[in-house]
């Protein structure tokens, strides 16, 4: 929610979507568009499926880290073709936009995800987390936790990384699309960034168990619960940096990003790594 | 099973043959995608779930990175004109009529090993041991040298601008 914005907004908005028509432009290519605006979601779902809600994931698969890296990068492909679709410049830039994005915080993304899984020593997010017992990931690699917050921001072309549908280009990938195209785009958007939040909590915050330092359990049997009450504060995070950080230009982020972001991540993980190995 | 895997066997097949025949480079791009993602489905469904999860990963980004490559290099950069996805037509029938000559004749003249040994829990660490075991120093030392390559050519044309 942005300034002006009402608690009401998301559920008025919706309701006018629903109601809007969709906008054909000339010579366009509307199937390739709406599997691109059908991926979005669909991926965000895929990749939820697999973060344990609690104790345990609806589809608990031990290589769940990488099955939820691959689900993030369909959305790269999901910008760029529903950009591409409507035949129309301001959209075909917005979803060029999204691959120097995706250069740029892929990597450091793919490190911050992957140092849970060398403490671990496993790929499943429910291992992951319950290998936290003693002391929360965030503790120990803050810096992973940072660079995971900011590249999920980034994957959800999101905040500071609106670029793809940015208003420098009246809307960029999102300008030609109306009615139920828009909202599966905007819907899609927000669940990527959801299901990115929550993977947050069992690779970095202990998954549903309480925090450590509150000694025996005041909820016994609710681990659901621990759980929203992490998702919550990893969404109001990203909503902070959405405040605090203008919109970059692609150009500088991944200067950023390949400059600090990338050996940060590479001197996280080997800080890890030694850990484990000694 | 195998219903669902000859089923993505020729969903693989026939998007792959329908990449020539569109006339659109995003729909090319789509349609070699989703030839690719079949693929991974049917590794995924033989068990081996990491290859078939990373073979996802790999070929969308891969896909994506092509993108780049062709606003780099082809006329018409933004990909909105249409456009042939066949060039060369007799060197390109001369090429696949050799390479699936000399594949089928390898199908039939190597000796395929018969059952083997049952395979164990992990097909996946067994793979990784099996094609990386003795080199794993060699691996290591190489892709230690082409991240710091990656990165220090990226370091060299961002401080060019």
């Amino acid at each position: 929610m942005t300034a002006g914005e009402r608690p009401s907004t998301p559920v008025v908005e919706t309701l006018r979507l629903l109601g809007t028509q969709r906008r054909r432009t000339p010579a366009d290519d509307p199937a390739l568009a709406r599997i691109g605006l059908v991926a979005l979601p669909v991926a965000a779902v895929l990749a939820l499926a697999v973060v344990p809600l609690g104790d345990r994931a609806p589809v608990d698969l031990d290589v769940g880290v990488v099955w939820f890296n691959a689900m993030e990068v369909v959305a790269w492909f999901a910008v760029w073709v529903f950009g591409w679709g409507p035949n129309a410049a301001t959209t075909l830039a917005g979803g060029y936009r999204v691959l120097p994005l995706g250069l740029a915080y892929e990597l450091p993304h793919m490190f911050a995800i992957i140092t849970p899984a060398i403490a671990a020593g496993s790929l499943s997010p429910t291992a992951i987390a319950a290998a936290q017992q003693d002391l929360w990931y965030v503790v120990w690699m803050p810096a992973a936790f940072l660079l995971y917050l900011l590249s999920v921001a980034a994957m959800a072309f999101w905040g500071p990384f609106a670029a793809p549908l940015g208003r420098d280009l009246a809307g960029g990938a999102a300008a030609e699309h109306a009615g139920l195209d828009r909202l599966l785009l905007l819907a899609g958007r927000w669940m990527l960034l959801t299901a990115a939040a929550a993977m947050a909590v069992p690779l970095f915050l202990g998954g549903g168990a309480p925090p450590p330092i509150t000694g025996p359990d005041p909820f016994p049997g609710l681990p659901v619960l621990w759980f929203a009450v992490k998702l919550v504060v990893v969404l109001g995070l990203l909503l902070a940096l959405r405040r605090a950080v203008p919109m970059l230009r692609m150009a500088r982020f991944a200067t950023l990003s390949w400059v600090v972001l990338l050996p940060l991540a590479v001197a996280q993980s080997l800080v890890v790594t030694l850990v484990v190995l000694a | 099973m195998i219903a669902l895997v000859s089923a993505l066997g020729a969903v693989a097949v026939i998007t792959g043959l329908l990449v020539f025949t569109v006339d659109s480079m995003a729909r090319a791009t789509f349609l070699l995608l989703a030839s690719f993602v079949a693929v991974a489905v049917v590794l995924i469904a033989f068990g081996l779930g990491y290859l078939g999860t990373v073979v996802i990963l790999m070929m969308t980004t891969e896909m994506m990175i092509m993108v780049v490559f062709m606003v780099m290099l082809m006329m018409n950069p933004a990909g909105l004109m249409p456009m042939t996805m066949v060039h060369n037509r007799r060197g390109s029938w001369a090429i696949a009529l050799v390479v699936f000559g000399l594949l089928t004749a390898g199908v039939w003249l190597v000796p395929f090993p018969t059952s083997g040994p049952a395979p164990g829990p992990d097909p996946t660490a067994a793979l990784g041991d099996a094609l990386m075991g003795g080199q794993m120093l060699t691996m290591m030392t190489l892709g230690l040298a082409l991240l710091a390559t990656i990165v220090g050519t990226v370091a060299v044309a961002v401080s060019r601008r």
